[in-house]
């Protein structure tokens, strides 16, 4: 069996950011970029069910600095990904379908495959778009937000969740899923790992980037917000927030 | 202009949020078109759409549409789109909707605007806004090729009705059950009948201040009284104390509620970034420099275990 995992080097959350001189990025200086948290969920999971097959760990972005996507495929590799592609991309900005045809592209070019794996989003663009739309370009079938993820005989069952249920599904392989937080127990390289993961096989793939879908105008800092009414008295203010919550805010009507 | 919306049915009504989209697009002047895919009743809701926005809808009805199945309504999605050639196409960002939005963006190789929370036309061309980092920044984009597919955050737009018919239209499909691949076998009610935290107008969250998952029942009696959907912070869900789908912020989910009632969490950036578009923050945490005040339109500096009970009976006695 071959799995293949899509990863995306992101700023860790705990980051603060500013927006950068060009008004259109962020100031990626002092930024810590970590894999995407969902990507790892996934990348987990691959490990997981990967048994005697391979796991290859495909990612595209930018070469060298601290948005590096390379290293983010090396964490990958030592998750126990088997090998990595990399599909080097300068661009700033790149659009979720230029992205998702890069991937797409990259894993067409493997010999074979039976898993598309992903994390439901990224944790910076958050468009929880590339998943889906790889899947739609390799006209594959895709569930989202999967929780749990079984293969046997050729098939995938699934359990999505969905607004106000859980769906179990069943999918012909070979599928592509997204992976929501739970689908597996996230896995941590030991030293050991890392160090065997140097030994792995890394592959350029070349790909021209169509021309972008998105056209960036600007990027901002978000709106500010003016400061609000602090009550100190515990709760004997409850009654004056409720006052302020009708009247003034009147986010609240009886 | 040509709009495409799609209207999604859930629990026998069609989605705030796709209302919303619907009275959007004839705020922009476009000429709507809905198009709803579903059971028995899809026909029926179909005919409610004119006073928000829509001069036309597309049905397509039929038992096996009445449970989500993703690539069925891409495809209708996307023979609608080509049947009134649309320019823009907007779809609720809803759990569901954004398993349709990428999909049929990809299907009309186009780009995708995800989540939007700000639309206006310059044009015929949408200058979207969205947040990004979890909205630490926010980014102004167009989308630039001929069919602009948008999925927008609910409770984004405002819902207007207005006198006006739709010419309610079958569809015909070229696709059937058995072209479906992924089959659902099973589905399970969710427990709570509250609507999904990114689509609730109000939230009351929950934190580590809460001291243990069995004192969450004091957020959800609040919660009860003024209709809320109870949320909680990364730290919480970690512990076990609630479930993944409870999760609000950067890792969870982003919501965008008329009200957000915090109870007991500190504030990190990274639950902000999960709820800062909400339009009122409430804080309720014993300790003064939580930076959960500093975004909070309102706070109490307090005692939950007082503060929020309190909250509960004083609204009682208001409702009464």
């Amino acid at each position: 069996m071959r799995i293949i995992v899509c990863i995306k080097a992101v700023p860790d959350t705990n980051a603060s950011l500013k927006v950068g001189p060009d008004n259109k990025t962020i100031n990626p200086q002092g930024v810590k970029f970590v894999m995407s948290p969902y990507d790892a969920v996934a990348c987990s999971k691959a490990v997981e069910l990967k048994g005697d097959g391979e796991l290859v760990a495909v990612s595209t972005g930018k070469k060298g600095g601290e948005a590096d996507a390379g290293k983010r495929i090396k964490d990958a590799l030592a998750l126990g990904a088997d090998r990595g592609v990399y599909i080097p991309d300068d661009a700033d900005h790149r659009d979720s379908l230029g992205v998702a045809k890069a991937l797409a592209a990259a894993i067409k070019a493997q010999d074979g495959f039976d898993l598309v794996l992903f994390g439901r989003q990224a944790v910076d663009t958050q468009a929880l778009a590339v998943g889906p739309m790889v899947a739609q370009l390799l006209d594959i079938p895709f569930v989202m937000d999967v929780m749990d993820l079984q293969i046997a005989d050729g098939k995938a069952t699934v359990k999505r969740s969905a607004e106000g249920r859980t769906e179990t599904l069943e999918v012909p392989l070979p599928a592509a899923f997204s992976a929501q937080r739970g689908l597996a127990e996230e896995r941590y390289a030991k030293l050991k790992d890392i160090l065997k993961a140097k030994k792995k096989k890394v592959e350029d793939f070349a790909f021209e980037f169509p021309e972008s879908t998105v056209e960036v105008v600007e990027m901002t800092p978000p709106p500010e917000r003016k400061a609000g009414t602090v009550l100190t008295n515990g709760a004997d203010d409850v009654p004056e927030l409720l006052r302020l919550l009708q009247e003034e805010a009147k986010s609240l009507s009886f | 202009m040509k709009c495409l919306v799609f209207a999604e049915i859930k629990n026998g009504k069609i989605k705030k949020g796709s209302l919303e989209c619907l009275s959007e697009g004839r705020r922009l002047g476009a000429e709507v078109t809905a198009v709803v895919a579903g059971g028995a009743n899809a026909k029926d809701l179909a005919g409610t759409l004119g006073k928000y926005g829509a001069s036309k809808v597309l049905v397509a009805s039929a038992e096996w549409l009445e449970n989500w199945n993703g690539e069925a309504v891409t495809r209708i999605t996307k023979a609608a789109a080509d049947a009134v050639s649309a320019d823009v196409i907007f779809i609720s960002a809803t759990l569901d909707g954004k398993d349709l939005a990428p999909r049929l963006a990809a299907a009309l190789d186009s780009g995708l605007a995800a989540d939007v929370t700000e639309v206006t036309n310059e044009d015929g061309r949408l200058v979207i806004t969205r947040p990004v980092y979890a909205g630490k920044t926010y980014l102004k984009l167009k989308l630039t090729g001929s069919t602009q597919v948008v999925s927008v955050r609910p409770n984004t737009f405002a819902v207007e009705e207005a006198d006006g018919d739709a010419a309610v239209e079958d569809m015909s499909l070229d696709f059937g059950e058995g072209d479906l691949r992924a089959k659902v076998t099973a589905v399970e009610a969710a427990a709570s009948e509250k609507p999904d935290l990114t689509e609730a107008e109000r939230i009351v969250s929950g934190g580590r201040g809460l001291k243990g998952p069995e004192h969450f029942k004091l957020l959800e009696d609040l919660a009860d009284e003024i209709g809320a959907t109870v949320g909680a912070s990364r730290a919480v869900v970690d512990a076990g104390w609630r479930g993944h789908g409870d999760q609000v912020g950067q890792t969870g989910k982003t919501v965008s509620p008329n009200l957000y009632i915090a109870a007991g969490i500190s504030g990190a950036i990274q639950h902000l970034a999960g709820m800062s578009t909400s339009k009122c923050i409430v804080a309720i945490n014993k300790d003064a420099e939580a930076p959960i005040f500093k975004i909070a339109d309102y706070g109490i500096v307090g005692d939950l275990f007082e503060v929020v009970p309190r909250l509960t009976e004083e609204i009682k006695k208001l409702k009464a």
